[in-house]
């Protein structure tokens, strides 16, 4: 299946005629063309109605989250904010209802959408929005003995609170036998085992709770949030440059690309326009990336299925890919090297040498590679109908990236709203047919030469000229200027002191990253920090497919599966 | 080992070196050489430090890279990485301890038999680094003790094997082990 670009925007009218009253306005938000204020009654409907009217068809919820609006106007405190997307044409609808603080409750869109079930439970645990006919409404970032909202505007950021214990699960592992009981649980004796978060395979923050026949598994509970470290929290405290680090530390596997997906959605905020210099480097960085991420993810999935040489010829490359990201931003990983309306600095003389150089060795790693599993009888074992997920399924849990790719939509960002010059590159999407292990590690491959491509057509096509917008609210003038005009002098001074200047508004920017769509819902009240910085992390959503894939399956197939979802655990818990 | 030195003039020499608490052997006869058990001990366990990569952030990624052919960790002796606790002597904690994770943590050093050490590797295990917030610990000295803390955000691979090589100096003139 492919989609196309020329697909025709929606026409609501009849959403709004059937929800009339219910409907108390219609407006937009930066890189989204229709959201509306809606009443918190109707909501569950009307998200019905969006997901399944032939003409909406807006099948996939990009993300929920909660505004707390305490400084922003009078009256109900919170927002919660749903963002639906359409794969198919191409689409992006809001919806957002008022919220009082008093009556802190919504119905729960969980039998609609599945990636639900987390969203809520994260609005929950952060803002105390309480999800009604949600099965088990429980903190999931934050620790079981916390109290409080920690994102509520009142929420102190340095009050911590201890944990004296780790939760035991045990309670949703119930919730689970009531809610769905499986032929065989019961019958027999069944083990349960705990498995991570420190655990080789779990990457040392993931932990599950699994139920088990024998090796096989009837329930898996993961448990997320042990690398929950408040990014949300942070960026509204740190003006917008300085949230940029902490982009780094989402998606650790590709920091190039959240610094980049980051300050998009400033931009976009803005409304500058990058120079062309600027988006070809944020291109060529990117597709580096991508490639570095894809080498470790299939490098470290590998390696828990017991091939252990691939990691070394996988990682061998990367270390290469490294030591250019050093050369070019001062460090091999956390890289923070975007700044809002350009770059850091303009990429070294010797930058598009050693690019070139690197094209030719990265597909020798991936060959080399290859040629060990692609035929091997156990790799294809283990990988080849394992943790198989349908196309709707996966949508309904809001996978995008390669996972999605892998059960066989070709949908990418990059073609699908074409942003930073992506329309100027011939590459094609790599997508699978049964979205099972398999597939997930081999469109990752293909990606791999794909982004190749890219980088070579990118470099071909380079142009001169600034990396940085002229535009003296973002970006600090240059020595000269600085010193030798009142202006200049200014614009440095308002910039050092105050931060750059951002308009009041709302954004909500997607990427294609790596993993997948990587969005930032930001808000800005035009003070010089964020007033709401909301990422929307790709394998968060994948990871709440985790018990779907895993259950039915073996153990060690869990651990095959978990891999191929490439799940970071910094951008996950955030 | 300082072989060649204990050869030439057995006891005195012996005698100096074990004074010194280092590990000069001394032969007493072709092929024998006689020394203090706990250097002996001390000298195969410093050679053999098998860590616990307790990953869980950034630092964990650059800890793959120090482990990887490049930089590799298996130089020093320490490339047995062992995920039980029961099976290592050196806890490297790579990454970000939040309050969530602090009970594990303690868990899992409780487990390790004794003698242990601790790296805290990067500044989020050392300090918290920036994550100045409500979830994220503020070093895991407030948890479990640590011997040596590396600096860095995520530190260089040749400052973590830098840690490496200053703890086995350590771990070698421990006076008796621990």
């Amino acid at each position: 299946m492919s989609v196309s670009q020329a697909a025709a925007k929606t026409d609501f009218a009849r959403f709004e005629a059937r929800f009339g009253s219910a409907i108390l306005g219609r407006g937009r938000i930066v890189d989204v063309p229709t959201v509306f204020r809606v009443k918190r009654e109707g909501v569950v409907e009307m998200l019905r109605f969006l997901r399944d009217e032939p003409e909406l068809r807006f099948g996939m919820l990009t993300d929920l989250t909660v505004l707390d609006c305490v400084g922003l106007r009078d009256g109900d405190r919170f927002d919660v904010v749903y963002l639906l997307h359409s794969l198919t044409r191409l689409d992006r609808v809001g919806l957002r209802c008022a919220v009082p603080e008093e009556d802190c409750r919504i119905a729960s869109a969980v039998g609609l959408f599945k990636n639900a079930d987390w969203l809520e439970r994260e609005a929950w645990d952060q803002y105390g929005v309480r999800f009604e006919g949600h099965p088990n409404l429980k903190r999931i970032l934050n620790h079981k003995e916390f109290v409080g909202h920690p994102l509520r505007k009142d929420y102190d950021i340095y009050k911590g609170q201890w944990l004296s214990e780790a939760d035991d699960l045990l309670d949703e592992l119930e919730i689970r036998h009531r809610l769905d009981p499986k032929p065989g649980a019961g019958e027999r004796e069944s083990m349960v085992l705990n498995i991570g978060p420190s655990h080789p395979a779990t990457h040392g923050t993931l932990r599950s709770l699994v139920e088990l026949e024998g090796e096989t598994i009837l329930y898996a509970i993961p448990e997320i949030g042990y690398l929950h470290r408040g990014f949300e929290k942070s960026a509204e405290t740190h003006e917008w440059n300085q949230v940029i680090p902490y982009t780094d530390r989402l998606n650790y596997c590709s920091c190039l690309i959240n610094n980049v997906a980051y300050v998009r959605a400033v931009e976009s905020l803005c409304g500058i326009e990058a120079t062309d210099r600027c988006k070809f480097i944020r291109v060529i960085i990117s597709e580096l990336s991508r490639i570095m991420d894809h080498l470790v993810c299939n490098g470290a999935n590998l390696v828990d299925l017991g091939a252990l040489t691939n990691f070394w010829y996988l990682f061998n490359m990367r270390e290469k890919i490294y030591n250019l990201i050093e050369s070019l931003t001062g460090a091999r990983l956390t890289t923070s090297y975007t700044r809002v309306g350009g770059l850091w600095q303009d990429a070294t003389p010797d930058f598009e040498e050693a690019v070139r150089a690197l094209l030719k060795e990265i597909p020798k790693a991936v060959g080399d590679t290859l040629k060990l599993v692609a035929r091997n009888r156990i790799f294809l074992d283990r990988t080849v109908g394992v943790g198989k997920i349908s196309l709707e399924e996966a949508i309904s849990y809001g996978f995008t990236g390669p996972c999605l790719r892998a059960a066989g939509l070709e949908f990418d960002l990059r073609k699908a709203y074409p942003y930073d010059h992506y329309d100027l590159f011939d590459f094609e999407i790599p997508s699978g047919h049964q979205g099972d292990t398999y597939d997930r590690v081999m469109v990752r491959f293909e990606e791999i030469n794909q982004s190749c491509r890219i980088i070579e057509q990118a470099l071909r096509k380079m142009p001169g000229g600034p990396v940085n917008a002229e535009h003296p609210a973002v970006i600090i003038p240059d020595k000269p200027h600085t010193y030798g005009s009142i202006e200049g002098l200014v614009n440095h001074f308002k910039i050092i002191m105050h931060g750059v200047n951002v308009p009041a508004g709302e954004v909500y920017t997607a990427t294609e990253a790596a993993n997948g769509e990587l969005g930032f819902y930001i808000v800005s009240d035009r003070e010089m920090k964020p007033y709401k910085c909301r990422c929307r992390a790709p394998c968060f959503h994948l990871y709440s497919a985790f018990p779907r894939l895993a259950e039915g399956g073996l153990i060690a197939d869990a651990i095959a599966i978990l891999g191929s979802l490439n799940v970071v655990a910094g951008e996950l818990d955030r | 080992m300082g072989v060649d030195e204990g050869r030439t003039a057995a006891g005195v020499q012996a005698g100096k070196s074990l004074a010194r608490g280092a590990h000069v052997m001394s032969p007493v006869g072709e092929g024998v050489y006689l020394t203090r058990l706990d250097a002996v001990i001390n000298w195969a366990r410093k050679n053999s430090m098998w860590p616990l990569p307790f990953g869980t952030a950034c630092c964990a990624i650059e800890f793959m890279g120090i482990l990887s052919s490049v930089f590799d960790l298996s130089r020093f002796g320490a490339e047995v990485v062992r995920f039980s606790p029961r099976q290592s002597d050196l806890l490297i904690i790579s990454g970000t301890v939040t309050y969530k994770q602090a009970p594990i943590l303690r868990l899992i050093y409780d487990q390790m038999c004794e003698p242990k050490w601790v790296i805290a590797m990067g500044v989020c295990a050392s300090s918290g680094g920036f994550y100045d917030n409500y979830c994220t610990l503020q070093g895991i000295d407030k948890v479990i003790p640590v011997d040596y803390y590396v600096a860095g955000c995520p530190p260089r691979p040749e400052a973590v094997m830098q840690a490496l090589l200053d703890l086995q100096k350590r771990v070698e003139s421990n006076p008796a082990p621990r």
